[in-house]
Order: C-alpha cells, then structure tokens, then sequence
C-alpha cells in the first residue's frame, strides 16, 4: 500500500505594515548613481525578515532611509506615522540602526558611554538612561564590559555591543546591515542565538545564506535598486533560477 | 589588529587610581603653574616640589624609576631653551667660538638655563603621572566637570576613539604595500625616488579619503541615534571627603614651595 505523506503549506500571514511601510520609494546619489527604483516592501509587528542581494542591490541605501538618514522621492512609514522632517526624532527612537563597521557604531572612549547616547539624546532621566544601558547589555550578553574601551574589544564583542547601542532606545523595528560579516565561527554563533532571542521586528541586510535559512521566516531579494522577490525562505532558497539571476547562491 | 602604543594608563590598585579625576587635573595644572612661577635659582622650592613629586609618585605603586625613565624622552625639548645660556647678560663663565660666532655664556644665563631645565623636568613627570594613573575618558570627564568647552572635549573624545582606528588603517596600508614590495634577484629594486614620493603621496591621499569617508558614516550612526549638534553625557563622578582632602594637601604642599622659593 503506497504511502501518502501529507503535503504541508507554508504561508506569511497577512501584512498590513504595521510596523514599517515603504510605498514606491526612489533614491539616487548626488554624483547621479539610480540606487533604488520604487521600492515597497511592509513589515509586521515581529516578523524577522532577511534582505539580501549583490554588492550595489541598494540595501544599504534602503535602510539609511529607514530612519531618514537619506531622504528620496517616496513613502516611508514607520508605526503609521509618515517619516517627515518634523517626526525624524521620534522615528530614529523607533528604528534602531545598526552599521556595517562596527568601528562606526562605537565612537565614545567607553561601552557605557556608546550605550547611554541613544536614550541621553532621548532626554530621559538619569536612572532610565542607566536602566536601559544595564538592561540592553545583559540583551547582548555584554555586561561585564561596561566600564571597557571600545576599541580594545574584538569584532565579535564590538557586533554585540553596537546592537545594544540601539537596543537602548528600545525601538520598535532593529535594522541590521551584514551583522555576520567578519565574524568568526563561534562569534556568528552566539550572534545568531542573539537575534533569535530577540523579540523585536528586524530587517537584516546579508550574504550568508545559511543565516537566512536558520534565522529568518520571511526573505526579500533586492537587485538594481528593486525588490524583485519577497516571501517565504524556504520557497525562495529553494528557487535556484532565481538565485542565480541574482548572484545568489543556494546554502 | 590593534595598535595600543598610545594608552598610557597603567592599571594599578593604588590611593591615586582611586581619585577623582578632576582632583588629579587641577593638582597636576597647579603644579605646573607654580613651578613656572617659581623664581630663577629657587632651589629649596625646586627641592620641595621635587619631593611633593616623589610622595605622589610614591601613592601611585608605579615606582619612582616609572615617571623617571618617561621624563627623559621629554627632556630634549627643553634644549629648545639653551639660548638663554648665551642672551641673559651677567658675568662670563666660558668663551668659545663655535663655526661662525663668538659665544660667551654667562653666570646669569646658566642658573636660568638649569632652572628651566629643573622646572620643565619637574612638571613633565607630574603631567606623565597623571596620564598613568587616571583612564582616559575619565580625563575628559574631568575636563567636562571643569567647564571646558564641550566642542573641545569633544574633539579630543574622538580623536583618542579614532587614533587607534587610524593608526590601524595606516599599518594595513604600510604592510600592503611592504607585501607587494618584491624583487627580481640581480636587478636594482625599490623604483626612482620620485616614484617613491608618489606612492607615499597616494597612501597618504587614500588616508585622508578613508578618513573623510569615515567620518560621513558615524556621522549618520550617530544621527540615527538621534544627535542633533548637541552631545549630552553622564557624569558618574562624585567627590569623596579623601578628594577634599587630598587637593587640600596639595594646594598647601604647592603654596609652601611658592614660599620656600622666594626666601
């Protein structure tokens, strides 16, 4: 007797773009460089979405009109709220952006004091400002660095510190550009445990695919500055076509 | 990689470690002062300050010979002051001809000199001191405290955050391009000199680039964090009855040396 093994579907659930709604957005650069061509992408409260693409897909560009750091023709939204000059303070307290170098991310003398600059420029009291530098480094395992100098930390340790600079705010969407570049084995390790654990909306630029396959449900492709594919991981890992006409490779 | 050359704190668990920082600074500033201000030939000041040196030395657990060995990398800048062996009018003690002058030093200009030589001596180790025993961002926290203009504590935040990052690009480059620096056995290598400068002259243009480059993208980390042209920090520290006490101590050590020197 032939056995019927049950074919299950996978779907995303519906989004309406609660948490973040980019509607038809173009950039280009000043030096004339067309870096992204309408792009409309929506998040939900807690997706984990993966963003990959090549080098000059315009990932990066996406995400520094995130919180409004570059500003094209377009919609952003961010928590229902369209990002305008006027609301840009409370939009960079809602998207927590996280650089690529984290030699960037990290620019005070001390771990406390990178922490503490987010919530100080919130203008939040004292013992709050103190409060959430305790708690954003015990998120990242990173306590016992309080009082070091940044730049005596190793990359993996300065990773994790550069997430929790902007776990501090406690923003409602974490935006993270190639998290695992440069890492070594165990530090891209603990920082996959890290995300997962997180319980907060991210979006995360990358070229490791096996951290798509592990960490994220939902991927979106980006090529020449447009989405081109946006569902189910599993769906599109599986679709090599794809990922080949967009220098992508199958983990 | 990194390149630490520049930290010149020395972890130590020592009565001076403990101090707050704003102590050190104005002690050590004080000091500095009241040496410049000390008369020419004031040996029982010199004597006092010397001492004063050696009992803050001694609180710091690094050893006298530390500050001592630090000092004399110093020294050759005072020579910058041997002028005044030979401008100072008074009695000749030496004549010499030395290529196309005729020089005389005098009874005046040596005391002078000797004094300045004395004071730059005794001020360098305190200031070396000073760097030894409080961590860096302390400093700047003291400088903070004592009103010193956010923008310019700033700047020297950044640049003790992004020497070391710059250093590190420097040497990236400098072993690029020892590693491609090759040669044929038998043929003279290592270019022209021009060509030499040339490359040089790139490698510093690249720095500069990177540099500029650098500087746009923490500035948007640090707008996405929400600055806005001001920079708020905390200040944890908090004066204890032995700071009291300690710059207590060493403004009368300080004005018993003033008095010492001028009798």
């Amino acid at each position: 007797m032939p056995v019927t093994h049950l074919k299950k579907q996978f779907s995303l659930p519906e989004c309406s773009g609660d948490v973040l709604t980019v509607q038809d957005l173009h950039f280009s650069y000043p030096d004339g460089h067309n870096a992204l061509h309408g792009v409309s992408l929506k998040l939900c409260e807690g997706d984990k979405v993966a963003l990959v693409g090549p080098n000059g897909a315009g990932k990066s560009t996406l995400m520094l009109h995130l919180n409004g750091i570059l500003n094209g023709h377009g919609d952003v939204e961010v928590a229902g709220q369209r990002l305008t000059r006027d609301n840009l303070p409370a939009i960079r307290s809602m998207v927590g952006l996280v650089f690529q170098s984290p030699d960037d991310q990290l620019f005070s003398p001390t771990v406390f004091e990178d922490v503490a600059f987010g919530p100080l420029h919130m203008g939040l009291s004292e013992e709050e400002v103190r409060a959430r530098v305790d708690s954003a480094l015990e998120a990242v395992r990173m306590s016992a660095y309080r009082d070091r100098l940044s730049h005596h930390l190793s990359v993996g340790e300065k990773k994790r510190i550069a997430i929790a600079t902007v776990l501090s705010m406690k923003p409602s969407l974490l935006v993270l550009d190639e998290p695992s570049a440069g890492l070594d084995p165990r530090a891209r390790r603990t920082l996959i445990n890290l995300l997962r654990d997180l319980p907060i909306t991210m979006l995360v630029s990358t070229h490791d695919m096996k951290l798509v396959q592990e960490l994220f449900p939902r991927t979106i492709v980006m090529d020449e500055g447009k989405v081109v594919a946006d569902g189910l991981t599993i769906e599109i890992l599986e679709d090599e076509a794809l990922l080949n006409a967009h220098g992508l490779e199958k983990p | 990689m990194h390149f630490d050359a520049f930290d010149r704190y020395h972890e130590k668990d020592s009565f001076l470690h403990h101090l707050d920082p704003r102590v050190k600074v104005v002690v050590t500033i004080v000091f500095i002062v009241s040496n410049a201000l000390l008369p020419d030939a004031a040996w029982f000041g010199f004597l006092f300050a010397w001492i004063f040196l050696l009992l803050v030395n001694a609180a710091s657990k690094l050893g006298v010979a530390y500050t001592l060995k630090r000092s004399l990398l110093a020294l050759p800048f005072a020579l910058i002051a041997i002028t005044v062996l030979f401008s100072i009018p008074g009695k000749p003690v030496l004549q010499f001809h030395f290529l196309m002058w005729d020089l005389t030093v005098t009874d005046m200009g040596l005391l002078r000199f000797v004094s300045i030589l004395v004071r730059s001596w005794l001020s360098v180790q305190m200031a070396i001191l000073l760097v030894a025993v409080t961590r860096f961002p302390d400093l700047i926290h003291a400088l903070e405290h004592l009103r010193v203009p956010a923008i310019l504590t700033t700047i020297i935040a950044f640049l003790y955050r992004y020497l070391f990052v710059l250093t590190d690009e420097v040497f990236r480059l400098l072993r690029a391009r020892e590693a491609r620096s090759a040669a044929v056995p038998g043929t003279r290598s290592g270019g022209g000199v021009l060509w030499r400068a040339k490359i040089a002259g790139n490698m510093a243009g690249q720095l500069f680039l990177r540099s500029y480059e650098r500087s746009d993208r923490i500035y948007n980390a640090m707008v996405a964090r929400g600055y806005s042209g001001h920079l708020y920090t905390l200040n944890p520290h908090e004066m204890k009855s032995t700071d009291y006490f300690a710059t207590a101590f060493a403004i009368v050590v300080i004005f018993v040396t003033q008095i010492l020197g001028r009798f």
